[in-house]
């Protein structure tokens, strides 16, 4: 039943959206070498914060007012930041690429479902790839509407580590599922898991971009040339809150599932227990972004946190631990 | 300054502050202490923390044979933990103490706070501050006319962007919007109990009930008929509605194309073909439930669950005369169904002894020197491997599985030629002749069965509305602002003229407010024009 043909075509994608990500890879490395300079000389011109809020995030006017007082620079007005003409085309190439690799990775996971005739979510070597498509969609529309270059080495590099181990731990060949797995709500349950786990991945990014800034400060390296840390901080928070109903729907999308294939809507199962862990904790993180006593710090701890529980639950829950949920096809 | 209509933290300073407290006073602060956020967070992240064991150890009441050998395995280990509640932590007390503070500790927090926003929405937005310069967001404009033509298109301009508006003086209007954020903040805080409650209630009143039913048999909807039942506290099982099915036939289908590691041999779909009569008397239907399609009965929801082979097994005694005829089902303990299983043949024999036989149903058998074994789920070679026994099969008449022999007061029968125990193999359509005119053994022939699982859970419908509702809320609180603007107007430069202020102030950090005062101006400067 399964086309084999198109299974091959599927791979071949996968192979190539590979190449094309590394070379975006290298080249936003490139990219951010090549701000390092250019900040160097707008530090001069005593406007930096401005300047790299405007360059690169494009926030209103505003935002920074509390962290550049706090520096005690001086806020000029704005000296836009002489990119050299190498620097800004390598941020060109490498989104383009992005963008290449993003269809390529689209086209990975449509060959495999065709080749199926099925959603292509059914093991792990599936979600790893489908989980990789939605962080570059994620990023790569993200993209269209603000300035991300300074981020596009965060995402690629670990979308590029989790392609590798799709294709070496978890690869399984095409094939179809089993009964459990024959549901429509497989579409739709896992789907909705895996954009959101894409959304929390690049969230979790920037989040720890922001968390090593405050730790490190802003004179050092590629920290000097992100966004100041309040934007960071709200950025990954505003990843999230998309993030986290996405999520709450995972599981309510689940638990129905869960009674249509099981017989009851919560079996506390090891997958489920996880799933509603990773819900907890995300909560918690939302929670303690307003709790009087909780630094913002500390708070993006917690979402850190939240997304090593989303990894072990894929890397550990889904092989090691016995449960109804045994489907990763190892 | 901050939106301050939004008490996050209701009244948590005040009660650290006070000198000596009476045992009101303790309360209070204990109380106080409970509902705070801080509270809510600690007891949020130590639930987290606490549903992880469960997910690593095994739990009895999912896999009570796991359990009890991790327990066997590790000595010092096992009993300790069994103690402590960790092979059934859903149901510990210590986890049920930490949801239900939570779940205090919310209501302790949410129904205050629906108080207070009941307030806030039927109030009026704050007095504008005097500098309106200071606020986090502004804008300044000179528009023609005179500033109370121009307060009045403002106070239209503010409504036409959803502002609630109100003026205190000739000179400013204070607007505010986004009372939705915290009404769906407060449903979905709500909603979570609503939940629990749901999640209770289902405990409370429904049941669960299982049976194994061979193809060609039938069941009813009674508690006596079921292999193993699970009744909620307060459920009547006297009360069970009373259909009937009749398992008429079952598919299964098992990958044979795809050679890979963890792929062949895997089940594919499993159907059972039933005829269902919902009610005594009521017209047959006939229905196929699937492993994603149960059967709503109207009296519970059947489930197939499970399946397996059930060889029909005859028993005969030296003359001749049948002392056991049925399809015996065995269950799968592996991938490739190889099942284990007895035969009990009650009726007593010569000598007053009971014969026992126990072992193995292989679908697909192969015999070679790694010993009996199944090769393939699908019954393409089925064989039994049986061991037999005679003496006492029901010691003391105490219950016991169906599916193993209690041999404690029962022995072995030997090989006549002294190989050591007798081992019978038969393939389909074999008979046996047992030693010492013990009779025979036949395997007539296989049929499948179908593992089902009725249950009852009423309280789910009220467990997914509210878990929807706390959807919508989380959704509206998410992405709803809460915005407060205020509008001064003086006399401008010239005759005619007037200078418009407006500033604006939101919860937390608002990219958009900026945009949203720019967004009023425009709509002011229409209105001028
Ligand atoms: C079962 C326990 C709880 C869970 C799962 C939970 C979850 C959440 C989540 C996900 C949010 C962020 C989304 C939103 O703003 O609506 C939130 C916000 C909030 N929670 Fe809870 N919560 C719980 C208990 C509590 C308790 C006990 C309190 C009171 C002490 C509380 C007070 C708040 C407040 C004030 C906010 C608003 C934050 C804001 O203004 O953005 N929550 N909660």
């Amino acid at each position: 039943m399964t086309n084999e043909t198109l299974a091959g075509y599927s791979n071949l994608a996968l192979y190539s959206a590979m190449v094309v990500l590394t070379l975006s890879m290298v080249l936003y490395a490139v990219y951010l070498a090549g701000l390092l300079p250019a900040r160097e000389s707008a530090r001069e011109s005593a406007a930096e914060a401005e300047v790299t809020e405007r360059e690169l995030v494009g926030v209103g006017a505003g935002a920074g007012a509390s962290e550049r007082a706090g520096r005690g620079v001086e806020a000029g007005p704005p000296a836009p930041v002489e990119l050299s003409a190498r620097t800004r085309k390598a941020g060109g190439i490498a989104q383009s690429f992005a963008v290449l690799g993003t269809l390529l990775l689209v086209a990975t996971a449509v060959l495999r479902g065709l080749s199926v005739h099925r959603w292509p979510l059914g093991n792990m070597y599936e979600f790893g790839v489908v989980a990789s498509m939605f962080t570059m969609v994620v990023f790569v529309v993200w993209a269209l509407r603000r300035d991300v270059k300074w981020l596009g080495l965060f995402v690629v590099g670990p979308v590029l580590v989790v392609l590798g181990m799709a294709l070496t731990v978890w690869y399984t060949e095409a094939s179809q599922l089993m009964p459990s797995l024959q549901s429509i709500w497989l579409a739709i349950h896992v789907t909705v898991a895996t954009i959101s786990v894409a959304l929390f991945a690049v969230g979790c990014s920037v989040g720890l971009l922001y968390l090593a800034q405050r730790r490190f400060g802003r004179s050092r390296g590629v920290l000097a040339v992100l966004p100041e840390p309040r934007v960071l901080e709200r950025l990954t928070y505003g990843l999230h809150i998309i993030a986290f109903p996405l999520w709450t729907f995972t599981l309510i999308a689940g638990a129905i599932w869960a009674r249509q294939a099981w017989g009851a809507y919560w079996n506390w199962d090891p997958k489920e227990v996880w799933t509603f862990v990773i819900w907890v904790v995300y909560a918690a993180y939302l929670h303690a972004r307003v709790t009087r006593g909780w630094s913002r710090e500390s708070a993006t701890w917690i979402a850190v946190a939240g997304f090593i529980c989303v990894i072990l639950n894929y890397a550990v829950v889904n092989v090691y631990f016995v449960g109804m949920h045994s489907y990763s096809g190892l | 300054m901050s939106l301050s209509t939004q008490p996050t933290d209701p009244g948590r300073d005040e009660a650290i502050t006070q000198p000596r407290l009476s045992a009101m006073g303790w309360l209070r602060f204990i109380w106080r202490q409970l509902t705070s956020m801080r509270t809510a967070l600690f007891l949020l992240l130590l639930l987290a923390v606490a549903a992880l064991p469960g997910s690593i150890l095994p739990q009895r009441n999912i896999d009570a044979v796991r359990t009890a050998d991790w327990i066997a395995q590790n000595e010092t280990a096992g009993p300790i933990l069994d103690k402590l509640g960790f092979f059934e932590v859903y149901g510990s007390p210590w986890f049920a103490a930490i949801y239900l503070l939570l779940f205090i500790s919310l209501v302790g927090c949410v129904v205050p706070r629906s108080r207070l926003h009941w307030r806030a929405m039927r109030s009026q937005p704050p007095r504008a501050p005097k500098r309106l310069e200071r606020l986090p967001a502004h804008a300044s404009i000179e528009v023609d006319g005179t500033p109370e033509d121009v307060l009045r298109d403002a106070t239209a301009a503010l409504r036409s962007s959803r502002f609630r508006t109100h003026s205190y003086d000739a000179t400013t209007v204070s607007a505010e919007k986004g009372y939705l954020k915290e009404t769906g903040n407060l449903a979905f805080h709500l909603a979570l109990i609503g939940v629990i409650i749901g999640m209770a209630w289902g405990y409370l009143f429904g049941w669960r009930a299982d049976i194994i039913l061979p193809v060609g048999e039938s069941m009813a909807n009674v508690a006596a008929r079921y292999d193993t039942l699970r009744p909620g506290p307060f459920v009547d099982t006297s009360e069970f509605k009373p259909f009937t099915m009749t398992l008429e036939d079952f598919d299964a289908v098992f990958e044979t194309k795809v050679k890979g590691e963890g792929q062949f041999g895997t089940p594919r779909s499993f159907t059972a073909h039933v005829q269902f009569t919902p009610e005594p008397g009521a017209p047959t239907q006939k229905w196929d439930i699937e492993v994603n399609g149960p059967l709503e009965t109207g009296g519970g929801t059947a489930y197939l669950l499970g399946n397996g082979y059930a060889p029909k097994i005859t028993v005969r005694d030296a003359k001749g005369n049948i002392t056991y005829s049925e399809k015996t089902p065995f269950l799968a303990q592996d991938n490739v169904y190889t099942s284990t299983g007895a035969v009990k043949v009650s009726g007593a024999g010569p000598a007053g002894k009971q014969l026992g036989f126990a072992g193995l149903f292989l679908p697909t058998a192969i015999l070679d020197e790694k010993g009996p074994r199944s090769a393939f789920p699908d019954a393409l070679e089925p064989a039994l491997a049986l061991t037999a026994f005679e003496g006492t099969l029901f010691p003391g008449g105490r219950p016991q599985s169906v599916y193993s022999l209690n041999t404690s007061e029962m022995t072995q029968l030997q090989d006549p030629d002294g190989k050591g125990p007798l081992r019978i193999w038969l393939t389909q359509g074999q008979t046996y002749e047992l030693p010492g005119g013990r009779g025979s053994i036949t395997f007539d022939e296989v049929v499948r069965f179908a593992g089902i699982s009725v249950r009852s859970d009423p309280g789910k419908e009220l467990t997914l509305v509210s878990a929807l509702v706390a959807l919508l809320g989380l959704i509206l609180s998410l992405t709803v602002r809460r915005r407060r603007a205020f509008v001064r107007v003086a006399p401008g430069t010239g005759e005619g003229r007037t200078v418009v202020t407006i500033g604006g102030l939101a919860k937390d950090d608002d990219e958009g407010m900026g945009d949203q005062l720019e967004d009023v101006l425009t709509r002011l400067k229409e209105r001028r024009t």
